[in-house]
Formats: C-alpha cells, sequence, structure tokens
C-alpha cells in the first residue's frame, strides 16, 4: 500500500484572490513583512500499487485528468510506502 | 426543433432552461440524465447552470467525466450546437471544449446582479439576432466566474474572435470598474474556434420574458433558432 500526497498549486503568475484577501488580513494583524500569499490544495490518497514506479506514474494520470487543471494549476507528488 | 437539457448531480437552472425553450420558444425539449449517452435526437444541447457535484475539487472537474459528456464531446466535434451556461461554461472549460479556467471572483464574493454585456460578434449561431456593439442586460450569479488563459490563447481568442460578450458599463465602456469578477479582458462568453459550442457565465434564461424584468436572454436563444432553421444541425 502506498500513501501520496498531492500539493495542487496555482501556476505562478495565475492570480489567487484567496491569497491576496489573506495576504492583506495578515498586514492588518501587523505582520508587515508578509510579500505574498499563495493557497493551494493538499490531497491525500491511499492506493495499492504493485510497485513505487507504477504507483508514480497512475498518480501522476490522475492528477493530469482531475486532480489539478494545467490551464492553472500545477502539481507535486510525493510518495511513500505504507503498511 | 429538439433541445435537449443536460442535468447532472446538483444542477439547479435546468428546469428555468426548460421552461424557456418549452414555454417562451415553443419547442420540443427534454431533460437528459447524466448517466445516458447517446444524444442523436437533439437539434442543439444545453448544460445548465448549477453546482454539479457540489464544486468539489474545481467548478465542472466531476461532471466533466459523466458519461453524458464523452457524447457531447462528439456532438460538438461534429457540429452540434452546445450553449454552456454558468456552470454548464465551466464544464465545457474542464472538458477542453472550450479553452481557458475559471477562477474564483476577485471579490471572493459570490456575485448575484445584472450585468451589461456587450455583444462583441454577432455572426454566430448564438449571437445573430443581436447586433455587434450592442449592450444587453443578463443576470449573473456565480462566486467563480473569473475567466482565466494564458496569453497565447488571448491572442487566439481575439485573432478568431471567439470572444462573443464582454461585460462593460452602460455606454459600453469595458473597464476594471465594469469587471464583476476579475475575468481576463472583461470575458463573460466565448465560443470555440468552430463557432458551434458557446459558454457564457450570464443567464439568459433568466431574461427571456418581460415578465422577469427582461427579455435580452430570449434573443440568444432566438438566435440558435434561427441558425437552426437557416442552416440546419
Amino acid at each position: 500500500m502506498f500513501k501520496a500526497i498531492i500539493y495542487v498549486t496555482l501556476k505562478e503568475g495565475v492570480l489567487d484572490p484567496q491569497g491576496e484577501a489573506v495576504k492583506k488580513s495578515l498586514h492588518v494583524l501587523n505582520y508587515e513583512g508578509v510579500d505574498e500569499v499563495r493557497i493551494g490544495k493538499f490531497i491525500e490518497v491511499w492506493l495499492k500499487s504493485q510497485d513505487e514506479e507504477t504507483a508514480r506514474r497512475e498518480l501522476e494520470d490522475m492528477s493530469d485528468k482531475l486532480l489539478a487543471n494545467p490551464v492553472i494549476e500545477d502539481y507535486r507528488v510525493e510518495l511513500m510506502e505504507v503498511v | 426543433m429538439k433541445f435537449g437539457i443536460i442535468v447532472f448531480p446538483g444542477s439547479n437552472c435546468d428546469a428555468d432552461c426548460l421552461h424557456v425553450m418549452k414555454n417562451v420558444m415553443k419547442q420540443e425539449s427534454e431533460y437528459i440524465w447524466h448517466q445516458e449517452s447517446d444524444l442523436s435526437a437533439y437539434d442543439a444541447i444545453i448544460l445548465p447552470g448549477g453546482f454539479s457535484y457540489g464544486d468539489y475539487l474545481r467548478t465542472g472537474a466531476i461532471a466533466r467525466f459523466s458519461p453524458i459528456m464523452s457524447a457531447v464531446v462528439d456532438y460538438a466535434r461534429q457540429g452540434g450546437l452546445v450553449i454552456g451556461i454558468c456552470n454548464g461554461f465551466q464544464i465545457l472549460l474542464e472538458v477542453g471544449l472550450l479553452p481557458g479556467a475559471m477562477l474564483r471572483n476577485r471579490s471572493l464574493k459570490f456575485i448575484c446582479d445584472t450585468v451589461n454585456l456587450k455583444v462583441r460578434q454577432a455572426n454566430t449561431p448564438f449571437s445573430n439576432k443581436l447586433e455587434e456593439g450592442q449592450i444587453i442586460q443578463v443576470p449573473i450569479a456565480h462566486g467563480e466566474g473569473n475567466y482565466y488563459c494564458d496569453e497565447k490563447t488571448l491572442q487566439e481568442l481575439n485573432d478568431n474572435k471567439q470572444i462573443i460578450f464582454t461585460y462593460c458599463g452602460p455606454e459600453g465602456e469595458e473597464s476594471l470598474e465594469y469587471n464583476p469578477n476579475g475575468s481576463l479582458a472583461n470575458i463573460a462568453g466565448i465560443c470555440n474556434e468552430k463557432g458551434n459550442v458557446l459558454g457564457m457565465m450570464p443567464h439568459p434564461e433568466r431574461c427571456s420574458e418581460a415578465v422577469l424584468g427582461g427579455t435580452d436572454g430570449y434573443k440568444i436563444f432566438a438566435s440558435m433558432l434561427n441558425y437552426l432553421e437557416e442552416v440546419g444541425r
């Protein structure tokens, strides 16, 4: 069994209205050093797969198809074997 | 003509669309459940607004894998008329029939309002009953209507005259002030390169009868009918 963590983030240059709002809020809280905030998604997936390489391929496939939208988002997969 | 209105779990403008097509436009119309896969009986397809699959993951992201969507893609590739309204537009973007993606509104707020739209192209199956440069009033109701695409795609949309409706002021000003959601280039509606697939965030089905306060939406459906009658499917 594998456990994957998939980080889905907005591509560089794509405006993040949520991140902007949170940044303003942090400034209001006097965290004036905050330069930028970007918000993304954190997805956990547990899957059965014959080996790590297959699991990674499947996860990339799922990310391309459904978990991320390649027009606006990038993703990164972290994979670990679990019992 | 026979119109098919696709119903996903979470669609909520399907009944409005059916009412307009049946009782206002006087056309044969019926619902198509998203598990269906045959669209051969229809002259045009409507993807209505709503919150298909609760907007989980991204708006339209899960609906695009409904069985009916492969049929919609084939239907569109064969030249069939497809209009996606609001969530329908979001689904058309996710499935790749239209370029780009939707981001959260700039204000982060769900906006329910009536806006001015400028008709940028009148020579399409969806706008031939309107005039280029005409300003129409159509309601919007969305939280994620902030259209985004890369520069190259925007250039292509402009070059191919695929931008059909833009948000504007009462005098047709296409400025940030009159951009309700932060959409790139004030985009409210675009079509595909062939011109047979339209996606728009505003709701023409909510302004197709005088009793509802406006009839500008009627002209969009009337354009589709006009096109179908002249050109056929």
